[in-house]
């Protein structure tokens, strides 16, 4: 390893003479033919994913943008970047949800784009209906989307900003939309409960809300609404005509005039988008919110190598092992990271570094799950809840050892152990699925059972139960044992036909864009943009209160 | 005490009284404080905190901002000479400088006057008698007629002597009221007739003098000095030739192409001149010079004049300290002989006016001034700073800026140079205008005469093009970094000082974040997309071109420079950004660039583009013809408008319903302040 010697910084906040760290991480031989094959692999993953990102930003169809622009409205992520501190970066989630999901149906972004970002000095989630996919209406999956949005403001304590343009429920889906407990009925008991607990809602009607979508604006705490573009009705003028003959307009029905000078369900009257997101502005302003911080913060530092060299390093095979320490030195400040029972246990690495001048406590995998490895993860979880400190986990795992040596040793236990850990504790935990997600690994690594407040994909990264090729040989195991009973051998032919089929399935529903889809994570992020995706999330989980973990027992 | 000194011929001033302001109030304190002497200022009331008050020792208020109530009031300024022990007062140019009454009043009272005696100004004032007295002494006057005998038929008839192009002058005329020319027999009388209502409305004398109307002249002064001992001198002479309205803007010494015979011809006819009145102190004696370099008397101003630093600086003398030691009774500092003329210099005045808009004369606020580096041979001479305002009440020049070098050439280089560094915002100013003077071809080969301006009007006043579109990526460029200092101070204040969010780099996930801008460049809006790179640079797409720009703000004294790189050009222009304002100032040029309001932030804006009725310039509201309720139709008078001493006509922009009228008469209102609110209607939002 090079170490290079931290004076070469500027004095650093609390840096001593002395304090003086050696940096992680090596400089890596980028002439190598591994580095450089791992580097193409991965690049080649990252190139594919902007390409689709680049087209799913685009929204709906070409007509139906140009009819959404000819009628005055901005497109749904203009409107975002109008109503953002100009120039302010948006962490955007979820850019796949939706893609590939429905049969013949594209639903680009899901159609509805939920983020968080900067308004007015104030993270705030924000969640805007774009209205040329499929008129802005609810598929189950933008629906999903809508109520992760919420869970993630409630969770981080996060204003919200509603930008309203949507036809309501995709009729021909209710069934799946409407009657469930996390359906419709739960964005609007979202917001109450979290105006309740003084988490602001703003709701700007930028087109129609039709129906249960009346209760966006209704249930917010400050809307706004533009004039000539923006309706609310409960029912809107077809069903009024159906219901009672009566033939009214949309705008007379729900229109800015009538619900800012008559109903009183609008508060604020715009003249046009750039005007009602220019007062989305002012009112966020007006909140006097301000963000308190519970934990120190040291001025932040670029990690001394380039962050794309995680490509090379980490690449695209998952049966290739790789230290994870050189992905923690390409995300961390200064590549400083104070390391914690390095000797021990050390198929996982934990350890202390600071990220964007964050605090942080990193769990990262460097093979699979022993026991002592989940002792050391859950005494690390216990101090980082103690100190209050941010867990971030970059999850690389096959899952626990097998095997009899062990589980007379006891692994089941210890592995219980960290998922206790890991599921009790009530620090900000952000998880970061750099490789391979398997079986209990998942759990014991925070996957989104454990309710981390983020979860991200790299391209690369797999997620299943086990591996294809694992999940094959069992049912082919399964299958030959069966045959067995039976008198019989299993050919080589059958026996590939019978994997064949199953490792595929396991390849396609493992990949990130089959789980981004559906919502299974926040995202698929680019490894390089990792450290930034990182220090945007624990800068809004910071929003929210630290409180203390009480731990569930742990068996000895 | 003061009379028995200036009977012996010889007094000594302690302390003087300045009865001006601005520039020139500032230029005698300068002065006086280097000789020693103490400086009273006095001031009205809007020139609270002018530089000249705070410049000088003492300094008292005397009034309203009126100069009828405040510059011009003799009692007031004698009551503060007498208060404050002045010995002496220095009326600077304007105002009382030429008030025989005054310079009367000051002798009464003892206090010294700085100029000459009342009777030279008195007799140089009124140009008949000046002419009389000049042709007397043998000093080359014009063919004219000053005649009392003011009939139509008999100026009719001189004017015929004459010969046409005949000039129609009032006698007491001045600053080109009351002026006419006639071409010819059949244009005489209308013309005559014109020129006796604009005299009788300034000067309430309508008695007019005929003169030979020169074509395409040249103005050529000659800088003269008498002093109480029947000395007189010659300081070379200036030419002023280049005028708009007729009012001088660019005045240089010595006059380009005067050979030395013509220059002591010049000269030697000046002193005569001043000798013919006793004059004392400093006077310009201003000809007409025709291509031929004949020369004739015009008039003489007994007064030191707002060019006078490029005599100073030509001669190296003091002049203001010569007027203080000539007023204290010594002789004149040097001898004809002494005197020498070295070098060359060029004075321009720099104006708040519109030159786009018939030089139009400004005021307002100087949101940002900076000037050239001072130097020996740079001088700034103004009487305002950053902050102050160009007021409507006085004249609306800012600053003169002098400049010296070994010869014409040289000179104009470090004229137009200076000038590109002489930034103002805030209102519009004549510096562009300026530097396409200096730039133009015939003023560079000294082709100069008083029809410059007009006879060049379209190499000078170009119709503005179109803004360069790598100007524009500059000015979208100055607009994101200065966002990015916003936030960066905001951040700071915040107990959050590291979040990403806070940062300024446009980060999206997967792809990059391209922001839709749109400038006003002119009449013309300009669409911009601009793309956040990843590197911190930005890729700006205007039209089908895309420019690689990035860059940093530096700080440099009280500027802001943008250092900045497109497409690899790397230059470093001043940047200003005001409210809707981006200002670019390089040696290139400076580029005005709006920032569009968005509607809903103003709503005088918005009517603006569809046509409503704004003040073209800050002035007091004279007149009002519509109430609200009226209908009137495009092109009908609204109201009129009194500004910078002129009339505006304020017509209505289109046919429409008058819902409110937002002045009063006699309030004032400032410049592209809405006068009159239209009722809205449906066919306007079309």
């Amino acid at each position: 390893r090079v170490l290079l010697p931290s004076c070469a910084a500027a004095p650093r906040l609390r840096s001593y003479h002395g304090d003086a760290v050696a940096a992680l991480g090596s400089q890596i031989d980028t002439g190598s033919a591994l580095y450089q094959e791992n580097y193409e692999r991965m690049k080649a993953l990252v190139s594919e994913l902007h390409e689709r990102a680049e087209h799913i930003r685009l929204g709906g169809s070409e007509k139906a943008r140009k009819l959404h622009i000819s009628r005055g409205k901005l497109l749904p992520r203009e409107r975002i970047d109008r109503l953002l501190d100009p120039g302010s970066p948006f962490l955007e989630f979820s850019q796949f949800a939706g893609y590939q999901l429905y049969p013949n149906e594209e639903v680009p972004a899901g159609g509805i784009i939920t983020g968080i970002g900067r308004v007015s000095g104030v993270e705030c989630v924000i969640i805007a209906n774009d209205a040329t996919v499929k008129g802005g209406t609810y598929f189950p999956v933008t629906l999903k989307k809508h109520l992760r949005a919420q869970e993630i403001a409630l969770a981080n304590r996060l204003p919200c900003v509603y930008l309203v343009d949507s036809g309501g429920a995709n009729l021909p889906r209710q069934a799946e939309v409407f009657p469930d407990r996390d359906h419709f009925g739960r964005s609007f008991y979202n917001q109450a409960i979290m105006s309740s607990r003084n988490i602001s809602q703003i709701a700007v009607v930028m087109g129609s809300c039709t129906a249960g979508g009346a209760y966006v604006p209704a249930m917010a705490d400050e809307s706004i609404i533009v004039a000539k573009q923006g309706t609310i009705f409960l029912g809107g003028p077809p069903l009024v005509k159906a219901a009672t003959g009566e033939d009214v307009s949309a705008e007379d029905l729900g229109g800015a005039d009538l619900h800012c000078r008559k109903s009183g369900v609008t508060d604020h009257y715009a003249l046009d988008d750039t005007h009602a997101l220019h007062l989305a502005r002012k009112a966020v302003r007006s909140l006097n919110y301000s963000k308190k911080l519970e934990v120190t913060i040291e001025p932040s530092e670029e990690p001394l190598f380039p962050l794309d060299e995680v490509y090379g390093v980490v690449g695209d095979n998952l049966k290739r092992n790789f230290d994870v320490r050189e992905v923690i030195a390409r995300i961390v400040d200064g590549s400083r990271f104070d390391e914690f029972k390095a000797l021990y246990g050390d198929t996982l690495v934990t350890g202390f570094a600071r990220i964007f001048g964050y605090p942080v406590g990193i769990i990262g995998n460097n093979g699979v799950l022993f026991s002592e490895s989940a002792k050391k993860a859950t005494h690390f979880i216990q101090l980082c809840c103690q100190r209050k400190i941010p867990l971030v986990f970059l999850q690389n795992i096959t899952g626990f050892m097998v095997g009899k040596e062990y589980e007379v040793g006891g692994i089941a236990k210890d592995g219980a152990k960290m998922v206790t850990a890991v599921a009790c504790a009530n620090v900000p935990k952000i998880t970061v699925i750099i490789g391979g997600s398997y079986g209990a690994g998942n759990f014991a690594m925070c996957g989104r059972a454990y309710s981390p407040r983020f979860l991200y994909m790299w391209p690369n990264a797999r997620i299943s139960v086990m591996g294809g090729e694992q999940a094959a040989n069992v049912l082919a195991t399964v299958a030959k044992d069966q045959k067995a009973r039976e008198g019989k051998e299993l050919s080589s032919e059958e026996e590939a036909a019978l994997k064949e089929p199953i490792i595929k399935r396991f390849e396609e529903e493992g990949s990130p864009y089959y789980s981004s889809a559906r919502l299974w994570d926040d995202g698929i992020i680019d490894p390089a943009d990792t450290r930034l995706v990182l220090g945007l999330s624990i800068s809004a989980a910071l929003n929210a209160p630290i409180e203390k973990t009480n731990f569930g027992l742990f068996r000895m | 005490i003061c009379l028995a000194c200036c009977c012996r011929g010889r007094s000594n001033i302690n302390k003087v009284l300045i009865a001006n302001r601005g520039e020139i109030a500032c230029r005698v304190i300068r002065t006086a404080r280097k000789m020693g002497v103490q400086s009273v200022a006095v001031y009205s009331e809007a020139d609270r905190n002018a530089m000249h008050v705070e410049m000088a020792d003492e300094a008292y208020s005397i009034g309203p901002a009126a100069s009828q109530q405040s510059y011009l009031s003799m009692e007031k300024i004698i009551q503060v000479a007498k208060v404050s022990a002045s010995q002496a007062i220095h009326p600077g140019y304007g105002f009382l400088s030429e008030n025989t009454e005054f310079a009367e009043l000051c002798k009464q009272e003892g206090i010294i006057f700085i100029g000459p005696p009342s009777s030279a100004i008195r007799d140089m004032g009124i140009k008949s008698t000046s002419k009389t007295i000049m042709s007397a002494a043998g000093v080359p006057v014009i063919e004219g007629y000053h005649g009392e005998d003011q009939s139509d038929q008999c100026l009719k008839e001189h004017a015929g002597r004459i010969g046409y192009p005949v000039m129609i002058k009032a006698i007491r005329g001045g600053g080109g009221k009351g002026m006419r020319i006639a071409r010819s027999e059949e244009e005489f009388q209308e013309q005559l007739e014109s020129a006796r209502r604009e005299a009788k409305k300034s000067f309430n004398d309508d008695a007019m003098l005929l003169e030979k109307f020169v074509d395409t002249p040249r103005h050529v002064e000659v800088q003269v000095f008498g002093d109480q001992h029947g000395n007189a001198v010659y300081l070379f002479e200036r030419d002023c030739s280049v005028q708009r309205r007729y009012q001088k803007i660019i005045e240089e010494a010595p006059g380009p192409g005067i050979d030395p015979e013509i220059r002591r011809r010049l000269g030697e006819a000046a002193v005569k001149a001043a000798k013919a009145v006793n004059y004392v102190g400093a006077g310009t004696v201003e000809f007409i010079m025709d291509s031929n370099h004949n020369f004739y008397f015009m008039e003489m101003n007994t007064r030191l004049q707002v060019e006078h630093p490029v005599t100073e600086m030509v001669t190296g003398t003091d002049l203001v300290e010569w007027q203080l030691r000539i007023a204290s009774g010594e002789k004149l500092p040097l001898s004809q002989e002494e005197i020498r003329l070295k070098g060359h210099a060029f004075e321009a005045r720099i104006y708040a006016e519109d030159p786009q808009d018939n030089f139009m004369p400004g005021a307002g606020p100087l949101v940002h001034l900076s000037t050239p580096p001072p130097g020996p041979s740079v001088r700034i001479e103004t009487g305002v700073r950053q902050g102050d305002e160009v007021s409507v009440h006085y004249d609306p020049m800012i600053a003169k800026l002098v400049v010296w070098a070994a010869d014409r050439q040289a000179a104009l280089k470090k004229l137009r140079y200076s000038l590109h560094q002489y930034s103002i915002t805030g209102l519009n100013t004549n510096i562009d205008f300026l530097l396409s003077l200096s730039r133009h071809p015939e003023f560079e080969a000294g082709n100069v005469h008083t029809d410059f301006i007009p006879q060049h009007y379209h190499d000078l006043l170009p119709p503005p093009s179109a803004t360069a579109k790598e100007v524009l990526c500059q000015a979208v460029l100055g607009l994101l970094l200065q966002e990015k200092v916003v936030t960066n101070a905001f951040r700071l204040q915040t107990e959050d000082q590291v979040s990403p969010f806070a940062s300024s780099s446009g980060r999206r996930l997967n792809f990059s974040h391209t922001r839709n801008m749109t400038l006003q460049d002119g009449k013309n809006k300009v669409a911009i997309a601009v793309k956040y790179n990843r590197d911190g640079s930005y890729s700006m797409q205007i039209e089908d071109k895309t420019f690689e720009v990035l860059g940093d703000l530096c700080n440099e004294g009280d500027c802001t420079y943008l250092k900045c790189s497109v497409n690899g050009i790397v230059s470093k222009p001043k940047l200003i950004i005001s409210e809707s304002t981006i200002y670019l100032f390089s040696m290139g040029g400076s580029a005005q660039i709006g920032i569009p309001v968005p509607k809903y932030l103003s709503s005088a804006h918005t009517e603006g583009v569809q046509g409503s009725a704004l003040a073209p310039m800050t002035g007091t509201i004279e007149k009002v013809f519509v109430k609200a309720g009226d209908r009137v139709k495009t092109g009908d008078i609204l109201m009129v408008m009194i500004a910078m001493k002129m009339e505006h006509t304020i017509k209505s922009p289109k046919d429409g319903t008058i819902k409110k009228v937002l002045f009063k008469e006699g309030s004032q209102a400032c410049r592209h302040a809405s006068l009159i609110e239209f009722v809205e209607e449906e066919s306007d939002e079309a």
